[in-house]
């Protein structure tokens, strides 16, 4: 399953760490992070819970950069 | 002398903060609010800067009358006040930083170089606390830059897709009513008035009017629709109302997909960006370790190796000027907006890019296949001529179009258009299809036959063979021989200056495909001048063609193929890159293909080509350039040339530079 979120987030590198964050968060088989269109797009994997990984997500995307923020 | 130069520096960024936060003031400026909070620091510690710069230390000296050493640490109280003014949010994210365990954060390189500088300030007791403010201001000027910047791209190229409706007017018991467009049912009827934007693909149920097009397809000229013409959804209703019956929902109609399309655009990431964002993972750390590195290497070296003397401040000094530079941000930030702003300026083009990834592939097309209907001609029939007619050639036509009013070929059809005016069906009885040769009726009484060269033998007619290209009408009416009607599909108005301009634009090899026969193929491939041309292929035959041409071809160059994207979609995915052609409202392209071109035009083809020249020229330009320069203030820093002062304006001079030369590829207009 594939869904996008909306992120606030204030430097490409950081957007860049946001994307290797979410990508090593269980229960994710894919992300990417776009800065342009501050859009994260995330793919789960098969019998994932999207809301439950997503606060994994967010909570690991906030240790990499603080400053940053995942819509839900 | 150097002293003179920041004071000049310094008072012209005042300046410069001041006017901009004087303009941030109006309501069109778009400036965020923590951009203008950003703003007013700067203004603020350049400012105390400046003062302080300008005041000679001998002020401080009457207050050591006060107490003794009280002016130094006056100063030092002031410098810090200021530090902490311009950089009190990085020491605070730096924090964050070591608690989270990111020991490569920005803030916190930039933390340890500027509290470094300080430092070595105090322990040598030099005074010069500038530099390591400098470093923290110029490092936020930048980092403001590239906010408005990036913000100011996000918004132009927004507005540039700014096509999606508001709302749909539906008439209710004689009043208009504004509703969602997500809850128009298909076929109802919708009001579209002059200025608003249409909502939902349809088709005119009544009036008559202009529509801009332009932000569909960056044509400029209206286009005129009447009763029963299709309108699609996004174009702006410019001088008539227009009440037009839905076909498609919402969320299936042409505005809706393109937005989709573009909003998902850049999340394909192009090599480039995967190779900047690796480089960046590794450049960091290897700035810092080199770093620590100079640190403690050579002082060690020195006293132990060849007893002298350390000169451990020196070398210090050199490591922090390392992390000033360890920052990726110019390089990271300038690729995908590049990018961002190429696919921004070819839609504005007509020319729609599924991704960064696409637009880099199609950079490198150095083949291009058309699949001939479509793309280089019309893909309508239409009558050429008329030979050898033993009467008025009106009236042949007529026959012809009388006789095959009964059938919906496409043949028939060009006929009936030909033709032009009303069919009186009454006047034809007994018609009889001969398969694949031709319809036999009788008109007025009389009989009539249309149809190949076959048909006419088994009527034992004699005929005029044709010397022209396309599909040949022979007519006998009353048993006679009465002339015959040349039907072909004719060659688009642009379509040989397309080819020429693809050829210009690089590419080294045309191929046409076609379900044509040989003859008509190669005279339309001659006229056109493609380099090759395979005819007579049935829709299997295409993909493998395209997979023989894939297999011969060198495996940089990029095959491309351009199609109508009706029933190519096979192919569309096969080539390295699909592009269709006048796709609008075509669901199966928009999906199949990579590159859509909204109009007919073929000479998109190479402007589309050109948008993605320019857009990876900018992305090398910009990878080289920043790279370039931040190795070379590493090895300047490294051998103590270059100084704190000349490693920051480096950096925030290559990626302001490089931000600029990025929203260039906005513009494509000329190209």
């Amino acid at each position: 399953m594939k869904k996008v979120y909306k992120i606030e987030v204030d430097c490409a590198n950081c957007a860049n760490k946001m994307e290797e964050a979410a990508r090593k968060t269980p229960g994710v088989q894919a992300a990417t992070v776009n800065f342009m269109t501050l859009k994260m797009n995330v793919e789960f994997e098969p019998g994932q819970d999207p809301a439950a990984v997503m606060q994994q997500v967010r909570r690991n995307c906030k240790k990499v950069e603080d400053d940053c923020e995942i819509y839900l | 002398m150097q002293e003179r130069i920041v004071g000049g520096l310094l008072a012209v960024i005042v300046v410069m903060a001041a006017g901009l936060l004087l303009w941030g003031r109006r309501e069109d400026s778009n400036m965020t609010g923590k951009q203008k909070k950003t703003l007013g620091r700067i203004l603020t510690a350049t400012a105390l800067l400046l003062v302080l710069q300008l005041l000679p230390q001998m002020v401080f000296a009457p207050l050591d009358a006060l107490a003794p050493g009280a002016g130094y640490w006056v100063r030092l109280a002031l410098y810090l006040a200021d530090y902490l003014i311009i950089g009190y949010d990085i020491l605070i994210k730096a924090g964050k930083g070591i608690r989270n365990r990111q020991i490569f954060d920005e803030s916190f390189l930039m933390t340890i170089a500027t509290v470094g500088a300080i430092a070595l300030a105090l322990y040598e007791h030099s005074g010069d606390y500038t530099e390591a403010i400098a470093v923290m201001l110029f490092y936020q000027i930048g980092e403001w830059f590239q906010s408005y910047a990036v913000g100011k791209s996000r918004r132009s190229i927004s507005e540039l897709m700014d096509i999606r409706p508001d709302y749909a007017n539906v008439e209710r018991e004689g009043k208009l009513e504004r509703v969602d467009p997500d809850e128009v049912d298909i076929g109802s009827v919708i009001v579209v008035q002059p200025g608003e934007k249409v909502p939902i693909d349809g088709v005119v149920e009544e009036g008559a009017s202009s529509l801009n097009t332009s932000a569909l397809t960056g044509e400029s000229l209206p286009r005129d629709v009447r009763t029963g013409d299709e309108v699609i959804s996004g174009c702006i209703n410019m001088t008539g109302v227009l009440k037009i019956r839905t076909t498609r929902e919402f969320g299936e109609s042409t505005v809706s997909k393109i937005l989709d399309l573009v909003e998902n655009a850049s999340s394909r990431k192009s090599k480039s960006e995967d190779f900047i964002s690796k480089f960046a993972r590794v450049y960091t750390p290897a700035v810092c370790l080199a770093a620590l590195a100079l640190a403690l290497l050579p002082p060690l070296v020195r006293m132990l190796g060849m007893g002298l003397e350390a000169q451990w401040e020196q070398w210090i000094y050199r490591a922090l000027t390392f992390l000033v530079i360890s920052c990726p941000c110019a390089l990271v930030i300038s690729i995908p907006l590049s990018f961002f702003a190429g696919i921004g300026g070819a839609s504005r083009a007509g020319v729609l890019v599924k991704g960064s990834n696409y637009l880099e592939t199609l950079s490198q097309t150095r083949i291009v296949v058309f699949d001939k209907t479509g793309t280089l001609t019309q893909g309508v029939f239409e009558v050429n001529g008329i030979h050898h007619s033993e009467m008025d050639n009106a009236r042949l036509l007529e026959y012809a179009a009388l006789v095959e009013s009964a059938s919906s070929h496409p043949i028939s059809k060009s006929l009936q258009r030909a033709y032009g005016r009303e069919i009186d069906r009454s006047r034809v009885t007994d018609i009889r299809e001969l398969s694949g040769n031709g319809v036999m009726a009788k008109v007025d009484g009389v009989e009539v036959a249309a149809g190949n060269d076959k048909l006419m033998a088994h009527l034992g007619v004699e005929y005029i063979d044709c010397h022209s290209v396309g599909t040949i009408i022979h007519m006998a009416v009353g048993g006679e021989y009465a002339g015959h009607i040349v039907i072909s599909d004719i060659v688009k108005p642009h379509a040989k200056t397309a080819i020429a301009a693809l050829k210009a634009a690089g590419v080294r090899k045309t191929v046409m495909l076609t379900g044509d026969a040989r003859k008509v193929a190669e005279q339309v491939a001659g006229e056109l001048g493609v380099d090759e041309v395979c005819s007579e292929l049935l829709p299997a035959g295409k993909v493998e063609k395209v997979e023989a041409l894939l297999q011969d071809k060198p495996a940089k160059a990029k095959l491309a193929f351009v199609g109508d994207g009706i029933n190519d979609a096979p192919v569309l995915r096969r080539a390295d890159i699909g592009i269709a052609m006048g796709a609008m409202g075509s669901d199966a392209a928009i999906e199949a293909a990579d590159v859509v071109l909204m109009d007919d035009d073929p000479m998109k083809i190479a402007k589309a080509i050109r948008i993605s020249r320019k857009c990876l020229r900018i992305v090398y330009q910009n990878i080289v350039f920043a790279i370039g320069i931040k190795l070379i203030c590493l090895a300047l820093g490294a051998l103590g040339i270059a100084d704190m002062w000349l490693a920051i304006f480096a950096d925030v001079g290559v990626m302001i530079l490089a931000v600029l030369n990025a929203i260039r590829a906005l513009f494509v207009k000329k190209l």
